[in-house]
């Protein structure tokens, strides 16, 4: 087994821009779920519009693509109201169960038939982020012990992890102020926050606003890597990937959804990897090479659920708080 | 002026009031008039006219289910009611929500305590306190623009915890407190509030009898620091103790209202916690 080649594509995955729009997403839903409490099931719809907002701007209305980034995020914006001004004066569970439909219905609007003349349907939109790999002030790619990067990717990837801290330095700061303790105050009773005098109400949305700006980097980033943005890459497995990071570095913690996001493509990629090396080398001979990317994900879910029964708040959580979960 | 003397200006305030149900008092802070809740076929609540006295302490009792609870949330708009109207310090709150209702300087806590778990005993405290400029999203994000206010917020609240022995948990998760230190816990962040109006559901219950006394030595400072205190209280040995007026709650309505000792004696009250026809008298001991 070549255990170098394991090693160096695991590593590299894990730094790479993968990780990067995972951790996006899973920082903004640490703002919904670890501090607000708010049960976002949609957040691949953030890094929906946002891609769109971009991909749209810059290949259909032909306008720069920094103003795609803000029409990108005007989008977010919007659809964090959308979603919050009907259901957030209603019980937890209903945010839930409409961010799950929204998010579906943005893939669907995006990929239909009708729209194709500015969404592209089910091909999406391609090739608009030249604008951004312009800027490009690496001269070549990267080939560090095993990290290995092309001179593209490595440009996208030091934005993404510039965009990962500077999203992170704005949770920390927003979270130790008394803006975030109102945040965390709702997570526990809203009640007891509302009878205090607080606006739990206009609290929650500006939260879903926030989370939803931060995941939307992701979208970003997804967008101006690939150069492309195709609807059914924001299925329900973006959302539930970016879920799986956050908990499993540890939600309410700031950089819980980072480290959490790295270790989920360092596992998902070391466990296909290896695995096809296994059946390349002949050690493992009951399954072949095609059933690898299926298996992956067996072994991957095993070992979520083993985190959860000895870990369960995640990497970075603390035990103790685990301990006033039962009401 | 000393607890005593407060306690005999509230009470000569009220003296002459007449001791009936929906009285009207000399100087009230809350004027409540036909206050119907509804629950399917149960009418929880259906308050005719109610009017609370500045600066005393009232003591609201009544048998388990009377609506006491329910008639707290609805005049502070955690429940709204099928009718009625309300002033607070002349101020009309039906209809305004909860949040709003605590910004005028109304402020109640539960009956079942909501201790926010996963915070310290501190920031429970600080979530109390009122207009913090950090509460605000962009200026939370630069410390200096609340930094100095959190400490004088900090430091008023040490000093209530303090006040109420709590002061060695200042930094412990609140869901590590005691049933009775919660009821603590709840009563000093409502004050943080800097109300004008206090409305405690049961904060007695589940405090041991040692510290029962210095909550009511607490209750009485407030009124002596210039608030009013309504509060829900099923031992009557406190409420004689503490309470400047009495109003009695049964089946939804106001039955009696008088001062302590003489309320005790109404037949409507005697009727409302034992049913009818008996003589028993409520003075000695506590009703079931
Ligand atoms: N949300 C609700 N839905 C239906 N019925 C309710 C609801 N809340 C209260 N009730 C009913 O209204 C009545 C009054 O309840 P409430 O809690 O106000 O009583 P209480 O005087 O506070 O009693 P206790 O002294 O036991 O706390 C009870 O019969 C109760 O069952
Ligand atoms: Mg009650």
């Amino acid at each position: 087994m070549d255990f170098n080649l394991i090693f160096s594509q695991a590593i590299t995955q894990g730094l790479g821009v993968q990780a990067v729009i995972f951790a996006l997403a899973a920082i903004g839903l640490n703002v919904h779920f670890g501090y607000t409490g708010l049960l976002n099931f949609g957040q691949a719809a953030f890094l929906a519009v946002a891609a769109y907002g971009l991909g749209v701007t810059v290949a259909t209305l032909g306008l720069s693509l920094w103003v795609g980034v803000f029409v990108g995020i005007a989008a977010a914006v919007l659809l964090a109201l959308l979603l919050g001004i009907p259901t957030l004066r209603l019980r937890a569970d209903y945010l839930a169960i409409v961010t799950i439909a929204t998010a579906e219905i943005v893939r669907l609007i995006v990929r239909s038939v009708t729209l194709r003349d500015v969404f592209g349907g089910s091909d999406g939109i391609n090739r608009f982020a030249d604008e951004f790999y312009a800027l490009n002030p690496f001269a070549a790619g990267l080939t560090l012990g095993p990290l290995n990067f092309s001179r593209n990717d490595l440009f996208v990837v030091v934005v993404g992890w510039v965009l990962v801290l500077v999203s992170c330095l704005i949770v920390f700061l927003a979270m130790r102020s008394p803006w975030g303790r109102v945040l965390k105050g709702i997570r526990e009773d809203e009640d007891a926050v509302r009878s205090l005098g607080k606006n739990v109400y206009s609290y929650k949305l500006q939260s879903l606003v926030l989370g939803g700006v931060l995941g939307c980097l992701g979208g970003f980033v997804f967008a101006i890597s690939s150069q492309s943005v195709q609807p059914d890459n924001y299925g329900t497995d973006l959302t539930f990937f970016a879920w799986a990071a956050l908990i499993l570095g540890g939600a309410a913690r700031v950089f819980g959804p980072v480290l959490g996001s790295i270790l989920f493509w360092f596992l998902l990629v070391f466990i296909n990897v290896a695995l096809t090396e296994a059946v390349r080398v002949g050690y493992i001979t009951f399954i072949d090479g095609t059933q690898v990317g299926q298996i992956q994900f067996w072994i991957l879910g095993l070992s979520l659920m083993l985190l959860m029964i000895y870990r369960p708040q995640g990497i970075l959580g603390d035990k103790r708080e685990l301990a006033f979960d039962v009401k | 002026m000393s607890s005593d003397d407060r306690q005999l200006a509230a009470r000569e305030a009220l003296v002459g009031v007449a001791q009936e149900p929906g009285v009207a008092k000399p100087d009230p802070i809350l004027v409540a008039d036909g206050v119907e809740r509804q629950f399917g076929g149960l009418k929880a609540v259906d308050v005719d006219h109610f009017e609370l006295q500045r600066g005393s302490i009232t003591a609201l009792i009544g048998p388990n289910g009377a609506g006491k609870t329910t008639f707290f949330n609805l005049l502070t708009g955690f429940d709204s009611p099928d009718n009625g109207e309300w002033t607070f310090n002349g101020r009309s709150l039906a209809g305004m929500p909860a949040y709003k209702v605590a910004r005028t300087g109304m402020v109640r806590t539960f009956q079942l305590t909501k201790a926010l778990s996963k915070m310290t005993v501190l920031q429970n405290m600080l979530l109390g306190a009122p207009q913090q400029k950090g509460e605000n999203f962009f200026a939370g994000l630069i410390a200096g623009t609340w930094r100095s206010q959190e400490k004088a917020n900090t430091a008023r609240a040490e000093e209530l915890l303090a006040h109420f022995k709590l002061d060695a948990k200042s930094d412990d998760f609140a869901g590590s407190l005691s049933g009775g230190q919660r009821k603590l816990l709840e009563m000093a962040r409502a004050l943080m509030v800097e109300p004008d109006l206090v409305m405690l559901d049961e904060p007695m219950a589940g405090v041991n009898p040692a510290l029962k006394q210095s909550l009511l030595d607490h209750i009485r400072e407030l009124r002596e620091s210039g608030m009013t205190v309504l509060f829900v209280e099923h031992d009557m040995d406190m409420v004689r103790d503490v309470s400047d007026w009495v109003v009695v709650m049964a089946q939804g309505q106001i039955v009696a209202e008088g001062p302590p000792l003489e309320v005790m004696q109404q037949q409507a009250v005697i009727d409302a916690y034992l049913g009818e026809h008996h003589d028993v008298s409520l003075d000695s001991g506590s009703p079931a």
